[in-house]
């Protein structure tokens, strides 16, 4: 351990902190309506709200349809696998339907929040242009595109979340989404033997892009496997990486045959 | 008893030193979030509150140190619980229990020496739990809790999203979140294995499909029986 690299990493994460406070404290002219959602407004209510609001902003508008399209992916991707009879076994389908209600309700939220700018549904190819090709058919392989989608849905969003800091409601609306992505991809992991966590960039057989970057143990400048003497698997699992949108669409575009647009 | 600022191996050891000797050191610089009077009744020689002492978050709005420190402290309650469930398991704890609540615990504690390690001076101090309404031989105590402590820390971080002005923290934040809910799903599918307990109705609405959201004084309000110290702290102004 080099104690003296620790300290001025922590110097330096500190000054940053300290010295942006002071020329950071705009006042958000969003504030009202962060408030309504807040409180809890309900949903059809918040898709209006919205779309209101944020239809003007390309930006927010882009950043809502990208994760529309993850959404349709992973909707429709469960609603055929629990259509597909003798798929699901019994005692997994209690999850599958409720991870296919939440998916199929962001697809519906967005959509209604982004109005007549939203974009269609694409055509996907579960298979992967045949990567995949037992996915409705081998329940192993479906489990294991379903983690795929998750994990990389809980990067995607994450990913975005600085793209939403002008609009703080829709922000905490993609926050809410992600960390049900993160409740799915745990779930779905755990139905495979794995960890809830990813640990490391770890290779599952699945598309390496998905994981790469989640390796990684430094943290706000500080390297944590330095400054706590834990190993690099736990400070790996302790913190979730993002991926940037054109890193997911490279993830995704295999599943999708057509955008429809 | 386990103390919430409890640090694990000599690197943190000396970290926490570190910090605490600049804690000391501290003059009123802008951004320091204890108020004059708790920075007095620090104890001298741990560099934890004391029981009873009064810690100030302030405005959690106002300013991202207030958020990481809303933060910390959130981290501090959960690294104590799991340091706590593994020092003592349940009775019929299984291998694959513990190893799980080992890798949580393991994650917390990161969380905790980041947060402290980032703040700097600006850190509260270390907080004192209170654990007494847990009984740490039950499996349904420690598991219930752990879902409940999980579930808060979710819909906190979710909550306090839109107060972040530096892009950099609502990162790291998100990169936090989503473990958190990791451990929930995880934690939920231990208390009942084959439901929709690990996303149930009860923390993401089922219309939306949104999870919940706290406020800070709403997480204050809950947290405050297993803390001896009072934390203080108002719902975020932008």
């Amino acid at each position: 351990m080099n104690l003296q690299n620790i300290l001025s990493e922590i110097e330096k994460v500190d000054g940053d902190a300290l010295a942006r406070i002071e020329h950071m404290s705009r006042r958000s002219i969003f504030q009202n309506l962060l408030k309504k959602t807040v409180m809890g407004a309900a949903p059809v209510a918040l898709a209006g709200v919205l779309n209101k609001t944020y239809a003007q902003s390309s930006t927010v508008a882009d950043v809502l349809n990208f994760a529309l399209t993850l959404e349709y992916l992973e909707a429709e991707y469960y609603n055929m696998s629990l259509a597909t009879p003798g798929l699901i076994p019994s005692a997994a389908r209690p999850y599958y339907e409720q991870i296919a209600k939440h998916e199929n309700s962001h697809v519906a939220l967005l959509k209604s929040a982004l109005g007549s700018a939203a974009v269609p549904k694409p055509t996907f190819d579960f298979t992967a242009g045949g990567k995949f090709a037992d996915v409705f058919s081998n329940v192993q392989t479906n489990y294991a595109v379903a983690q795929a989608f998750e994990d990389t849905g809980v990067r995607a969003y994450k990913g975005q979340a600085t793209n939403l800091m002008s609009a703080p409601a829709i922000l905490t609306v993609a926050l809410q989404i992600h960390s049900v992505e993160a409740r799915h991809a745990a779930r779905i992991r755990y139905l495979r033997g794995n960890k809830g966590w990813i640990t490391l960039a770890e290779e599952t057989g699945l598309p390496q892009a998905i994981y790469s970057g989640e390796e990684n143990v430094t943290q706000g400048g500080v390297n944590l496997v330095t400054a706590t003497g834990y190993s690099n698997v736990a400070v790996s699992e302790a913190f979730d990486e993002p991926l940037s949108k054109e890193a997911v669409l490279a993830i995704a575009t295999p599943f999708i045959k057509s955008l429809n647009r | 008893m386990v103390t919430m600022e409890g640090l694990s191996g000599k690197a943190s050891a000396a970290l926490g030193r570190r910090v605490f000797m600049r804690y000391l050191g501290a003059t009123a610089a802008a951004g320091v979030a204890l108020s004059a009077c708790h920075s007095e009744l620090v104890d001298p020689t741990t560099g934890a509150a004391r029981p009873g002492d009064a810690v100030d978050l302030g405005d959690i709005g106002s300013k991202d140190v207030n958020v990481l420190n809303y933060a910390y402290a959130l981290e501090q309650l959960e690294a104590a619980f799991y340091t706590q469930v593994i020092m003592t398991p349940y009775s019929g704890i299984t291998d694959m229990e513990r190893r799980i609540l080992t890798d949580i615990r393991d994650h917390e504690v990161i969380h905790r020496e980041l947060f402290k390690a980032a703040l700097g001076s600006a850190a509260i101090p270390g907080l004192t739990p209170d654990f007494s309404s847990i009984n740490f031989s039950s499996r349904a105590s420690v598991l219930g809790t752990a879902r409940v402590f999980e579930n808060i820390g979710v819909s906190a971080y979710n909550g306090a999203g839109q107060y972040i002005r530096t892009p950099d923290y609502l990162v790291l934040a998100g990169k936090i979140v989503s473990v958190e809910a990791r451990h929930a799903s995880i934690i939920a599918t231990l208390i009942e294995p084959n439901s929709t307990l690990f996303a149930s109705d009860q923390e993401v609405y089922p219309q939306s499909g949104l999870e919940e959201i706290r406020n800070p004084e709403e997480v204050l309000q809950l947290v405050k029986p297993y803390v001896k110290e009072i934390i203080n702290g108002r719902n975020g102004r932008r």
